[in-house]
Formats: C-alpha cells, structure tokens, sequence
C-alpha cells in the first residue's frame, strides 16, 4: 500500500535513472533527513548527542571510507583504525601550527594526508589479494600505530604522548575544544557526513564505481575488458582512505576531545568492519544502519538492566555487552549475510506487493 | 654517513663483539618462534580443510589456558583439570561447528571470517564474565614443568636457557610430529588431507564434512591448549595473550595459508629475525617496541615477491 508504484511513469532513460525512481523512497529518506537536521538535535539531550548522535555520524563515515574499498572494490582492509589515527594527527598538527586555519578546511584537508598514506599501503595490492593483503593492510595497522606513539613531533612533544584538542571558533562559536556546544559539533559533523555521502553516491553508481564493482566481482576479467586494475585499485584505496582519514579527524576533533595513540589501534579497526559488514558491503544506506545497530546496542545493554533494576555490576555488563555484540555478528551473518541494507531491500520489495504473496 | 654506519656497521660489530649475547637472542627468539608457528599451524590446520580464515585461533589459545587454570583453582587436580580443558575444547568445536559453521556453509570467504570474529568477541565476554580479566599464574609446576635454568659459558661468556623454554620447544616438536603422523598415517588424517584438497572430492568419496570439521577445530583447540601452556608459563595467563594470535598473521603470509611446513619455518624465521632486529636494530635506531609491526613489514616485502607466500600452492586463476 504504502510503497505502491503503480502510476509511476518513466518516460525517458534519464528519469529511470535518476536517484529516486520510486517516489516513496525519496520522502522516507526525506523524513530521515528531517529527524537528523531539525527533531533530533531540538530534542536531544547532551548524553544523546554524546553516545548515539555523533558517533554514530562519525563511525557511519568510517564505515562509508572502508565499505568503498571493501564493499564496491574487494579489497578486504583490517588498517581502517590506523588511517583515522593519520587524518586525526594531520588535523592537529594543521590547526596546531596554523591556528587560524577553518576548521572545516582543516578536516576536508586531512583527509588528503591519510589518502597518500593509504595509496602507499595499497600498492601491494596490486600483487597481494584476498586474505594475505588483508593481513598486508595489518602492516599499515601496527606500523602507523607504532609511529603515532613515536615520533614526538606529531603530538608536539607533549609528555603525556596524546594529542589534546585545542580551542577552535568557526563565525564566532566555539566548534571544538572543551567549550563547543555538543549541538554546534552535531552540526558540523552532520554537514561534513552529507557531503561525504552525495560525493560517494554519485562516485559509487558512476564510471568510477563500475569500474571499481568489475575490480571486485573479477579483477582478471576486468582487465581483459580493458579497465586499468592499477588505478582502479588505488583509486579505491585513496577514496576510500580520504574519507576514514575525514572520520578520523572527526571522531577526534569533533566527539572524543583528545586522542592517545592506541586509540587507533586494532579494536577500532574491527568495529568499522562490523559496522560495514552488518550494514551490507557494497551498500551506502547499510553503514548507517550498522553504526547504529553498533553504536546503540551497548547503550541499550547498558540501560535495560536498570530499567528492570536487575542489580549488575558495570564490569559485568562490560564482559556481557562484548559477548553479545560477538554473538549478534554471528547472528546476523546467519540470517542475512549481506547485511541489514540487504534486509531492508526485501521488507520494501514485501512493502511493494503488500497485501499479495507475490 | 653516521646513520649508514648505525644501519649497517654497529649492528655486527655488536653481535661479534658479545658472541654469547648474540645467541641468548637467537635463544629467545626461537622459543618465541616455536610459539608462532604453533599458532600459524592451528591457522593452517583450519584453513586447509574449511577454506575459513580462523581469527579465533589466538582467542582460543586465552580460553584454553584460562580454562585450565580455572579448573585447577576450583581445586581438581592438574592433570585431570588437563583432561577436562580438552573435553571443553571439543565441546566448544562441536558447538562452533553446530551453531556457526554449520549455517554458513557455502557463503563468501569475508563471511567466515567476520563470523570468526564474532566468535572471538564472544570468547573474550565469556571468559572475562567466568574467569575475570586480571592476569593469573600458569600452573607450571603442578604439571611437572621443570622451572630451573641452566647456565652454559660459551666464548667465555654466559648463555642462561631456562628449562620451561625447552620444554616448550620440546613439546612443541613433538606436537608437530604427532599431528604429522596423524595428518599421514592415520584414516582421519588422510580424510583431512583430503578435504584441503578438493571438498567436492572428498565428499564424494564419502567425507563427512561435519565430522572433519569437528575434528579438525578440535585439533586447533589441542594446539591452542599446548600454546596456552608454554606461553602462559612465561608471561602469565590474561587477554594480552591475545596480541600473539596477530603476530600469527605474518607467519601465515611468510608462509603460505595453506603450507604446514611454511607454518613451522615461517614462524622460527619471523621469531628469530624480529627478535634481532629488537635488539640490535630497533632499541639503539628505532626507539624500541618494533617488535609489533617488524614482521608484518617483513612478510609484506617477501609478498611482493612471492603473493602466495614461501610455501603457498601456486595461485592459478581462471576468468
């Protein structure tokens, strides 16, 4: 009934495809829009923006980096953490040495020092495939990991060796730093998250992207067919690390305030896989659903023995929310493999013939 | 020109100038390469008969040793506690096998592997939620570990190999050709060969897959045990045992995902290599700790050369 499409005419190849060829699907995602840019931040309260708004917006946009590399190009990556940790230090050590520097110029620039780093990291992919490059990005990992610990001058020869924030003002408000709004941070990672996602849109369903998805589906057949798989590779690689290193400089700049170097270490790495593959590899809309499916579930685990007042202790809930999240991936693997955008196709697909069997 | 001199010189005039140093290193660093390659062989094990890439492997090895202390804790005797951990460990391969595996057979590589690191999330909560995160002692002498050390004077010098490493090498051996024999010699283990082989053969043949499977997870989880032992001995039972699963990884690329042999050399030369790079590299140049990244570095550029690694089936593709 709802996403009825009868009556909805294309005339022309461009109208079929265009973006939204159902017109259901552009008020849902309308509505969406509205709840994020105006009924979530006017009733959120500061825990919210904390624990679910911002990282979810900031893992999303991890997720989105790794799902192009992944998901649209085959190339399984495990140094996702590390290459957030690279956008985040070149942020700070930009606004640090030119503090006048506008925020906003600072991350979207970031993401270019962590773009080269990651096209460094991806030339092995040109001959390693599979699991043993996925092991090869762990070299990124560990390395990158150990260098941020290292060499002094990326954290400006602090003692304590973490990276701190400092006090940003973007037109007269404060936007980082221990005095920004959380409201005003929502807003600056939500522009920067909707620029990232038109751009990876229309990269995804262009040239570039079938380019990348015949990389994927069969890279010999793809160059047979005359795609040139060096740059197809390392096109993805330096897309897909621009975009994780924007997450990073986000996810530290924007949501945690300081950054020690093993926040950028392996369990992060993990976790944006999570998301990427819960949500659906090869799938835009999917990162969103998983962050929040990855995001929200501790909160909820968190909350719901207190609500009932079952009386745990928080180490407790801690070893409880890991052995969860370990066996909900096993779940959703086993009930859909391609993830939740996948599940979301078929409810609408059910949506579109409702009331009939077929 | 002084950097040349520290990359290249300084190096071996140490390691010649200190001869019995120098040994004590490569000591070192073949007990801990002996380790890796235990681990790396769980891997292979996994890897040849299910195509699935087992990150659990390293988890595995926490909750075996974990399992272990905490049995003896309750107050059973070691050996039988020894006993009991490997009825847990099939336990825990049947389950994994019924509950995991089973319902994804046949999907992308990506998935099995995800779905391993599910299990590793979820063995990490379970056994933190049973057993608590601090670290606790391995019941080395209980299970008559010899714990001394001996002192040999080589060059006039002095060498200390502690008598739990040689245990832990020679258990490790004798391990290996124990799953070798087993592997060649007996019915179950030609089955397994089998399966690595070719599946569609091997279950035409009349190969049970879930029985391999079992089995084979069970093995995993024997080596895992034996691994928990030797390492808990040395550093304590606690999740940072975890971070050898990863050191695992470049073992299996050096080489080869597929090669038991490639298993065992590839984690002696890695143990040992990292081990004097540490030492006579990376503390005087580097800053020290190079030890987390120097073998996925060094098993990068041996990929460059070889993708399938030393060891590995030659990769032939078709379109």
């Amino acid at each position: 009934m709802l996403f009825r499409t009868a009556g909805q005419f294309k005339t022309s190849y461009l109208k079929d495809q265009t973006l939204f060829p159902v017109r259901q699907d552009a008020i849902l995602l309308g509505i969406i829009l509205a709840f994020a840019w105006v009924i979530f931040p006017l009733t959120a309260s500061e825990f919210t923006f904390q624990t679910l708004l911002i990282p979810v917006l900031v893992y999303s946009l991890a997720a989105l980096g790794l799902n192009i590399l992944t998901g649209y190009a085959g190339q399984l990556s495990l140094g996702t953490g590390a290459f957030m940790g690279v956008g985040a230090y070149a942020c700070y050590k930009m606004i640090t040495i030119f503090p006048e520097m506008n925020l906003l110029v600072a991350v979207l620039m970031s993401g270019l020092f962590s773009a080269f780093i990651g096209v460094l990291f991806g030339l092995p992919s040109l001959r390693i495939k599979g699991f043993y490059l996925a092991i090869a990005t762990l070299a990124a990992q560990f390395f990158l990991v150990w260098l941020f610990e290292k060499w002094a001058w990326l954290y400006n020869y602090n003692a304590s060796g973490a990276i701190q924030v400092p006090h940003v003002e973007m037109l007269g408000t404060p936007v980082a730093g221990p005095q920004a709004a959380s409201m005003t941070q929502y807003y600056f990672v939500l522009v920067v998250v909707t620029l990232m996602t038109i751009l990876a849109i229309n990269l995804t369903r262009g040239t570039q992207g079938r380019i990348w998805k015949a990389t994927r589906d069969m890279d010999i057949a793809a160059e047979l067919i005359g795609i040139n798989l060096l740059k197809s590779k390392l096109t993805a690689f330096a897309v897909s690390s621009y975009i994780v290193g924007v997450s990073g400089a986000l996810f530290v700049f924007l949501w945690r305030g300081a950054a020690e170097p093993n926040l950028f270490d392996i369990p992060i790495s993990f976790r944006i896989l999570f998301i990427a593959i819960i949500g659906g590899l090869g799938s835009i809309m999917g990162n969103y659903m998983g962050a929040i499916l990855i995001v929200a579930l501790p909160v909820v685990l968190k909350t719901l023995p207190e609500t009932f007042g079952i009386p745990i202790s928080s180490a407790t809930v801690e070893h409880l929310n890991v052995m969860v999240v370990g066996a909900l991936i096993v779940f959703f693997l086993i009930i859909e493999p391609h993830g939740l955008a996948r599940l979301w196709t078929l409810i609408r697909e059910k949506f579109i013939i409702w009331p009939f069997p077929h | 020109m002084e950097l040349l001199n520290q990359l290249f010189v300084n190096p071996f005039v140490d390691m010649v100038a200190a001869p019995d140093f120098l040994l004590q290193v490569l000591w070192e660093g073949l007990v801990s390469g002996v380790l890796y390659a235990l681990i790396a062989l769980g891997f292979v094990l996994i890897f040849r008969s299910s195509r699935i890439f087992n990150f659990a492997q390293g988890i595995m090895v926490v909750f075996a040793a974990l399992t272990l202390v905490g049995l003896y804790a309750m107050g059973i005797p070691a050996w039988i506690s020894v006993v009991l951990t490997l009825g847990v460990m099939l336990m825990l391969a049947v389950t994994i096998e019924r509950v995991v595996l089973r319902p994804l057979v046949g999907q992308p590589d990506i998935i099995l592997f995800m779905a391993t690191i599910g299990i590793t999330l979820f063995l990490i909560g379970f056994g933190e939620l049973i057993f608590g995160g601090e670290n606790k002692q391995m019941i080395t002498s209980e299970l008559g570990i010899p714990t001394g050390a001996f002192e040999l004077n080589p060059f006039g010098g002095f060498l200390l190999l502690e008598q739990k490493d040689i245990t832990a090498v020679i258990g490790a051996v004798s391990l290996v050709i124990g799953l070798l024999l087993f592997l060649n010699k007996t019915r179950m283990g030609r089955a397994v060969r089998a399966l690595g082989d070719d599946h569609q053969a091997a279950l035409s043949v009349g190969i049970s897959l879930r029985t391999i499977w079992v089995l084979v997870w069970f093995i995993a989880g024997v080596i895992a045990l034996v691994t928990g032992v030797v390492w808990g001995a040395r550093a304590g039972v606690s999740f940072a045992l975890e971070v050898i699963a990863y050191k695992a990884l470049p073992v299996l690329m050096l080489g080869g995902l597929e090669s038991i042999t490639g298993a065992i050399i590839g984690g002696l030369a890695i143990g040992i290599l990292e081990k004097l790079f540490e030492i006579y590299w990376g503390q005087p140049i580097m800053g020290g700790n190079t030890e987390t990244w120097f073998a996925f570095v060094l098993a990068l550029i041996v990929l460059l050369f070889r993708p399938q690694g030393l060891f590995g089936e030659k990769i032939i593709e078709r379109v």
